[in-house]
């Protein structure tokens, strides 16, 4: 059994490096998950998902298959839409979630458009959905550099975030921290949304940051618990993508999101913290 | 007053007849589902054809998507020219969509077809390969096809055409002698290539070589892990030489299975569309003198 487990990785080169890419992304995009899923920020995720892409266009179209010239275009396109989003909102009458849908939906379709001008259709499909069996080494350091980044300035702003989730008025009146804290939080997510969208395409990049996140929702009410919870998913689940790829014949991106999913609507059945099974069963009043 | 107008009904009836004649004077309008069809039909029409292709150098015809553009190109052409065999699936509603009420040619007519079977997801799939013109035999049979329909839309040109078709298809049977030739001067166990897309079943069928794909026929399905590994483990087991190229398809995953097995990328080759006016394979012949160059080239060594 545990050799049917190990062997996979022990033989082909290619199931190591998906593995280590999987770990990278595993470790970096929950925690951002989490406080996107604390902030009631979800769908921008999966929103900044599709608006990263006419910047990976022009990178591909300026210079083609480039990790480097894709990932650099992707950030600078998804931090465009993410600043532009947040100052209509706070300067006209929408709201964060109009302003964002109205950029990113505008950016969607020129990514579209520009990436049809260079004639194949079929590199499209390739842009939005990265293969994580053909991860090369510059795939690879691209994602792990920016897991290293990511971690390092969320330890940093770990606090000034927590706070701003759970009372942003107050940290306004103590402190000048407000504004900063929630640009250096856009800008890591569509880091690590770049750094997704090599390894699983930018629809799966969004559910391995997500999906961990809102399953550790029913496990723990405390933030580094949560992380904790929603890491270990992470872990996991790319770990049973990959050999369930190998054993059933499945396509690897969605077999890693999809054991996400199972553990999520498990969770949601069972977690000690709000499970349904645990709700419908009667419990004990206490009594003064 | 009504006779006045009688006379000018009679003109402008008089007018459209003599210009739709004037039509069929000038050259015939002909549009092609992609490259090599085009470069086909442009070597048997000659002079008398203009040809327009859809799907053009490098792209690729699965995944195509017609523009309003090709439809407004479609209902002004006289003849269509399309490979048939579910190479174009996009093919019937673009014929709807325009209004084109020209004549359709399916240059396949007459081939006899090769299955494959694709694996998708652990139950195999039986599917017609579309790639009929990889071998050059049934190149013949397009030319024969291309010249029959350029005639039956044309009839004044027949014997241009003949003549073009001739001199073409000779020049067909020349290329398939010589195809024939550098593949079997390879060493029996190095018949074997490995490449990104499925398009050469006819080919391997026809010349003697052996060709494994990581992907199914078309290139919209996504490799798994146990596809990958598989073919890494042929390779190594088998000691495959060379990995190729395809001009539609992802170089990523085929650079892994190279960097993994020690294999060389033999280069490009190319299947479902031709290469630029200035490349390598600019002409449906020349496509196959690259191939089996590139082929050689890579497993003799």
């Amino acid at each position: 059994m545990i050799d049917a487990v190990v062997q996979p990785f022990l033989e082909f080169a290619f199931m190591r490096r998906a593995l280590v890419g999987c770990l990278a992304i595993s470790l970096t995009a929950p925690p951002i998950g989490v406080f996107l899923v604390l902030r009631r920020m979800s769908l921008m995720g999966d929103a900044m998902g599709h608006a990263i892409l006419p910047g990976a266009a022009i990178g591909y179209l300026l210079a083609g298959l480039s990790v480097f010239a894709m990932s650099l275009g992707g950030f600078a396109a998804g931090l465009a839409v993410a600043l532009a989003a947040g100052l209509v909102a706070r300067s006209t009458v929408l709201r964060e979630d109009a302003s964002l849908a109205g950029f990113y939906l505008v950016s969607l379709a020129l990514g579209v458009m520009l990436v049809s001008v260079r004639g194949s259709s079929v590199d499209l499909l390739h842009v939005l959905f990265g293969t994580v069996l053909a991860l090369d080494d510059a795939a690879l350091l691209l994602i792990a550099s920016i897991a290293t980044v990511s971690l390092a300035v969320l330890a940093v702003i770990y606090r000034p975030l927590v706070l701003e989730c759970f009372d942003p008025e107050f940290l306004r009146s103590v402190s000048p921290l407000s504004s900063p804290t929630h640009l250096l939080f856009l800008v890591l997510v569509v880091l690590n949304l770049v750094a997704g969208f090599q390894a699983l395409g930018t629809l799966m990049a969004v559910g391995i940051m997500l999906l961990p996140a809102v399953a550790a929702r029913f496990w723990t009410e405390d933030v580094s618990g949560m992380i904790g919870v929603a890491v270990a998913t992470a872990f996991s689940a790319s770990f049973a993508g990959l050999l369930l790829s190998y054993y059933a014949n499945v396509p690897t991106g969605p077999a890693v999101i999809l054991s996400c999913g199972a553990f999520y609507f498990l969770s949601m059945l069972v977690g000690v913290k709000g499970g349904l099974l645990w709700r419908l069963m009667p419990r004990k009043h206490l009594e003064a | 007053m009504r006779n006045r107008f009688i006379v000018l009904l009679g003109a402008v009836l008089v007018l459209l007849g003599v210009s739709s004649g004037c039509h069929a004077a000038g050259k015939v309008k002909a549009v092609a589902t992609f490259s090599v069809l085009g470069d086909m039909v442009k070597q048997v029409g000659g002079d008398r054809v203009d040809v327009t292709t859809l799907v053009g150098p490098n792209g690729d015809a699965h995944v195509f998507s017609p523009t309003p553009a090709d439809a407004k190109m479609l209902a002004v052409a006289d003849i269509f020219f399309v490979n048939g065999l579910g190479f174009e699936g996009w093919m019937e509603r673009l014929e709807n969509a325009s209004g084109f009420t020209g004549a359709l040619v399916v240059a396949s007519g007459g081939v006899k077809p090769l299955k494959m079977t694709e694996d998708e997801g652990g139950h195999e799939e039986v599917v017609t390969d579309p790639h009929a013109w990889q071998n050059l035999a049934n190149g013949k049979i397009y030319v024969a096809n291309i010249r029959d329909g350029l005639i039956a839309a044309d009839p004044g040109g027949k014997e241009l055409y003949e003549a073009n078709a001739t001199k073409y298809l000779a020049a067909i049977d020349a290329e398939d002698k010589a195809v024939k030739q550098a593949i079997a001067s390879l060493l029996a166990a190095r018949r074997k290539i490995i490449t990104s897309h499925d398009a050469f079943g006819y080919f391997a069928q026809a010349y003697g070589l052996e060709v494994i794909a990581p992907e199914g026929v078309s290139t919209e399905s996504e490799a798994s892990a146990q596809d990958v590994a598989k073919i890494i483990r042929q390779i190594r087991a088998e000691g495959i030489p060379a990995v190729f190229l395809e001009n539609v398809t992802d170089r990523r995953l085929l650079d892994q299975i190279a960097a993994e097995t020690g294999a060389k990328i033999g280069g490009v080759l190319y299947s479902d569309a031709l290469s630029e006016p200035d490349g390598p394979a600019p002409t449906y012949l020349g496509m196959f003198r690259h191939n089996a160059g590139a082929l050689t080239a890579a497993l003799s060594s």
